[in-house]
């Protein structure tokens, strides 16, 4: 261990990073430690670090560790750690926050599906301004390859026929798609967004 | 029996007594066999018209010594308080007919029962007498005040503002104690209510000490006389009368009389030097936290600077529970309760006044009592003090760092980090005067080995604080860690010596706001206690009884069992080797009078005789009427109550039973056992409260006096030619409701098994 990272050990520097750059990153110092987040968490047991952990591994300043930990990424947002938490941290959105200043700083661990899946929506809504459904869940069959695709079209097209029938999908959607009435005022919007993002981070970094 | 004695009955005929008993039959029996000279019904005799009618005879001369038989003793006594005249009651109501079945089948037993009762009542009432104060002393209103740190000096200016002289004796040469170095203290009051939750919100800080102020009020206070640099040479007397030497460093002792005395004498620091393991001594870079404070206070508001070398303290970290809740060689076993609050109050001086410098608690069990507690903790944790649950092994120097090597708990991990200070979070010692049983074991041990032991174990205690002119010993007896038995379950701040209360860190680890509230508790208890004495009243639990213990001289064979035994050092010996009771010391318990071989020792309402003749006047059926008797000699302050509880809770008791209650199991006389056993009793059932380390006998040892003593009551069955399992000893909470009269059942199932004593006449 070299001797900076031994310095940075169980001091502030990770936690202030955190603070600055992670949605709710203020409430992280509040954790008191209790562990009802990691026993609420119905996925509790697939994480390799709960909650609970996570809050201590920033504290004891494992950047890298914690920012490249898919932990965060099995949040399924079903908020019973918020409910439970005595002491009211927004647990849930600090687990989206990492993972997306995770994903910020290129540390997402690769091949991480929760991150590939977010990635497929983010582009497919960019095109049209509203998610075309038809798209993405074939993306999503094909995000593993070609072979893979074709074996989960077919194991579900009983499905997918289904949903034709009552009406619920509509093959044409395949051609391009309809999108938002004001595509260009949409991404204005979203681009408004990104320079106020980008302005925050910069003003972080400063 | 003095001719100007006139006994009087009286029977109530409420609460279903009338409907389930033949009154008439208990009136006969009160005045044939009991011998009152008249007895008279009323069918609510607790009501005013009831009570003006007992007054009346009372007030004619016709009436002074009295039988009621009705509900428990414990029941109606506003009603029932006939101060100035004798009273006995018997317990028809609890003790009766709500023990017992309703029926045909039953009658006979129950009427019995209550027959019985009646019986015994009376007997009772022709030995007892009304009880005189003893005017061994008046009202003396000084308070002394020992120790003159945060505890003493509230005690101080309380008993000043309720209009008592105070005399505070401080050791050292200013007052403040072991809180006189700190720098700031931990916030006494929580977050306003209408602060949110939050990462940012306005949470309670350290605030002034108040240390210097409370001095100053000390001495400003004309009521409180300050002795420093004193010692108390000698203390003698007792509540109301208390004779104290105080000795200054000039040399000068001045003798005062005291009502009664506070004793407030706080802690010593542990002794980190205990803890090479954290490398104290070794670096003057870690200390402990009551170093710390003399270094926040030198530092004034600037920057803490370490003690090595004068450098800006950048990272700091506090190792939590050192030295102690630990079973290690000279740890303290037990949590100290104060220090995690005071680390984090610690830790903020380093976020408020060393630029970004990084504070880490090392934890293992956050405790943070007080009001402000929790939101002191959000404070802390506000500020970004990080908390690690952790357990420390070991600190070492690394260059002009340090290193300490722990093992995160959470993270499960053996780990370490760097920093520039490390603060152990060291315990309180109790600052008690050395325990009077191990100063008492010398003289009572049996053989020179264990003499000689007694006398290593005396050496290694600590000097006497009080200097106690007692029979038992120089100062309060301990109870666990040398900290000063405080009776924790029923009286707080009660000593085992009476008129002599217990304040602050003494008593109990705890910090300076829970010491001051219980310098305020106690300093009332020491006024009531001064208050008592003067007009001859018992202090807790027997508060206002007037009765104290007598003895006859002549009979006295001055073997002082009774002088060793009391659990509250109360009797002395005179010149003449026989005992002194001092009144305002005595509790009433009358583990004396259980003690003592020859029966000298007696009180005006409870002796040998009231108990004795009680047991004795019971009615006991011929051997072949198959109705045994069980004699239950029940503790008044716990057994009692959880009978009569049953009783009104339905359960059902065996109608063999005949309950008597004692004052404490110390005050059986085992003359009584052999005299029940004697007169063809079938089993004996004692009830009195636990008796280990976690007592809750009301008079401390009374309990742990009565089954040493009846741990011999086997050679009396054995010469009786008797079985053992007809007398049972059983510890009873208030709180057995069911179970108490279980025992009994099942002492009624036990002869039913073994048969009936062959002693009946």
């Amino acid at each position: 261990m070299s001797n900076t990272q031994m310095i940075e050990k169980y001091r502030t520097h990770f936690l202030r990073e955190v603070e600055a750059n992670v949605e709710e990153g203020e409430w992280v110092k509040m954790c008191m430690q209790c562990g009802v987040c990691s026993g609420s968490c119905p996925l509790g047991k697939h994480w390799a670090h709960p909650p609970q952990e996570i809050f201590m591994m920033i504290r004891a300043g494992k950047r890298e560790e914690v920012l490249t930990s898919d932990s965060m990424w099995m949040c399924t947002s079903c908020y019973n750690c918020i409910v439970r938490c005595p002491r009211e941290l927004p647990i849930t959105h600090i687990m989206h926050g990492l993972a997306h200043y995770a994903k910020r700083l290129g540390l997402v661990p690769e091949n991480q599906p929760t991150a590939k899946f977010a990635q497929l929506f983010w582009d497919n809504l960019m095109k049209k301004g509203r998610v075309n459904e038809l798209k993405l869940g074939l993306s999503l069959y094909f995000m593993n390859g070609f072979a893979e695709g074709v074996k989960t079209s077919l194991a579900r097209r009983k499905l997918g026929m289904n949903m034709v029938k009552t009406g619920r999908m509509n093959p044409m959607e395949i051609l391009g798609g309809h999108g938002v009435k004001d595509l260009s005022g949409f991404k204005k919007a979203i681009q408004k967004a990104q320079e106020l993002e980008d302005a925050r981070i910069a003003k972080q970094g400063a | 029996m003095a001719a100007d004695k006139k006994f009087a009955g009286y029977i109530c005929t409420g609460c279903g007594i009338g409907d389930r008993l033949d009154v008439k039959q208990l009136e006969t029996v009160a005045t044939r066999e009991g011998k009152m000279a008249f007895c008279k019904q009323h069918e609510m005799l607790c009501s005013a018209e009831g009570v003006q009618m007992i007054r009346d005879d009372i007030e004619k001369g016709e009436a002074t010594h009295i039988m009621i038989a009705a509900c428990s003793r414990r029941a109606k006594m506003e009603a029932f308080h006939f101060p100035e005249v004798a009273m006995s009651r018997a317990n028809l109501r609890e003790g009766v007919i709500w023990l017992r079945p309703e029926g045909e089948e039953h009658q006979e037993t129950t009427q019995e029962m209550a027959d019985d009762y009646v019986r015994m009542a009376c007997a009772e009432v022709k030995f007892m007498n009304v009880p005189q104060p003893s005017g061994e002393q008046g009202l003396t209103r000084s308070i002394l005040v020992v120790g003159g740190g945060v505890t003493g000096m509230v005690s101080a200016l309380e008993a000043a503002k309720a209009g008592y002289q105070v005399h505070l004796v401080c050791f050292e040469s200013e007052l403040g104690g072991p809180w006189k170095d700190l720098y700031k203290r931990v916030p006494f009051r929580a977050a306003d209510v209408d602060v949110p939750n939050g990462n940012n919100v306005d949470l309670p800080q350290p605030e002034d000490p108040g240390v210097a102020e409370l001095a100053e009020q000390v001495q400003a206070q004309d009521k409180i006389r300050v002795y420093l640099n004193a010692k108390i040479t000698k203390t003698s007397g007792a509540p109301g009368r208390f004779s104290v030497d105080i000795s200054t460093e000039s040399g000068s002792t001045v003798t005062e009389n005291i009502g009664a005395i506070v004793q407030a004498t706080d802690f010593k620091p542990y002794d980190a030097n205990q803890l090479p393991e954290f490398a104290y001594g070794k670096t003057p870079d870690v200390v402990t936290n009551f170093e710390l404070e003399k270094l926040a206070k030198e530092a004034n508001g600037g920057p803490i600077k370490r003690p090595s070398d004068g450098k800006e303290v950048k990272s700091v970290a506090f190792i939590q529970c050192a030295g102690q809740r630990s079973e290690k060689e000279g740890h303290l076993p037990y949590c100290s309760g104060f220090c995690c609050t005071e680390s984090i109050k610690q830790a903020l001086y380093f976020k408020a006044q060393n630029p970004d410098c990084d504070a880490t608690v090392l934890f293992d069990d956050l405790r943070t009592p007080g009001a402000a507690g929790e939101d002191f903790y959000r404070a802390g944790q506000q500020a970004r003090v990080t908390f690690a649950k952790a357990k420390a092994n070991e600190v070492v120097q690394n260059g002009d760092r340090l290193t300490v090597k722990f093992r995160d708990l959470i993270l499960d991990e053996d780990t370490e980090m760097e920093c520039d200070l490390v603060v152990l979070a060291t315990g309180q010692v109790p600052n008690s005067g050395p325990d009077p049983y191990a100063q008492l074991a010398v003289e009572e041990a049996e053989s020179e080995e264990e003499k000689e032991a007694a006398r290593k174990a005396l050496e290694v205690a600590p000097p006497s604080i009080l200097n106690l002119d007692y029979r038992q010993g120089t100062d309060l007896p301990h109870l666990k860690h040398g900290f000063t038995d405080s009776h924790f379950i029923c009286f707080p701040y009660e000593t085992r010596r009476t008129g002599i209360y217990a304040a602050g860190p003494v008593r109990r680890p705890m910090d300076m706001k829970q010491a001051m509230d219980d310098a305020v508790g106690a300093t009332l208890k020491a006024i009531q206690a001064a208050e008592n004495a003067a007009r001859g009243a018992a202090a807790l639990p027997r508060v206002g009884d007037l009765s104290y213990p007598r003895f006859r001289r002549e009979g006295c064979t001055q073997c002082k069992r009774c002088t060793v035994e009391c659990p509250f050092g109360a009797i002395n010996e005179d010149e003449e080797r026989y005992p002194q009771f001092n009144e305002s010391r005595c509790r009433r318990c009358g583990t004396c009078m259980g003690a003592c071989p020859v029966r000298v020792i007696s009180f005006e309402n409870y002796s040998v005789d009231t108990v004795g003749q009680q047991l004795k006047n019971v009615d006991i059926p011929d051997e072949f009427d198959e109705k045994p008797r069980i004699l239950v000699l029940a503790c008044e302050n716990d057994a009692y109550p959880a009978l009569d509880m049953a009783a009104q809770a339905g359960e059902e008791l065996t109608p063999w039973a005949r309950v008597i209650p004692v004052r404490c199991l110390g005050s059986v006389s085992l003359s009584w056992i052999t005299d029940a056993l004697n007169s063809g009793y079938d089993g004996i059932v004692l009830m009195g409260c636990r008796r280990d380390d976690d007592y809750q006998c009301h008079f401390v040892r009374g309990s742990k006096m009565a089954a040493e003593r009846m741990s011999k009551v086997g050679d009396t069955l054995q010469s009786l030619n008797l079985e053992p399992e007809r007398v049972a000893l059983y510890e009873v909470a208030i709180t057995d409701i069911k179970r108490a009269p279980q025992l009994i059942n099942d002492m009624a199932e036990t002869v039913d098994k073994i048969g009936m004593s062959p002693f009946k006449f």
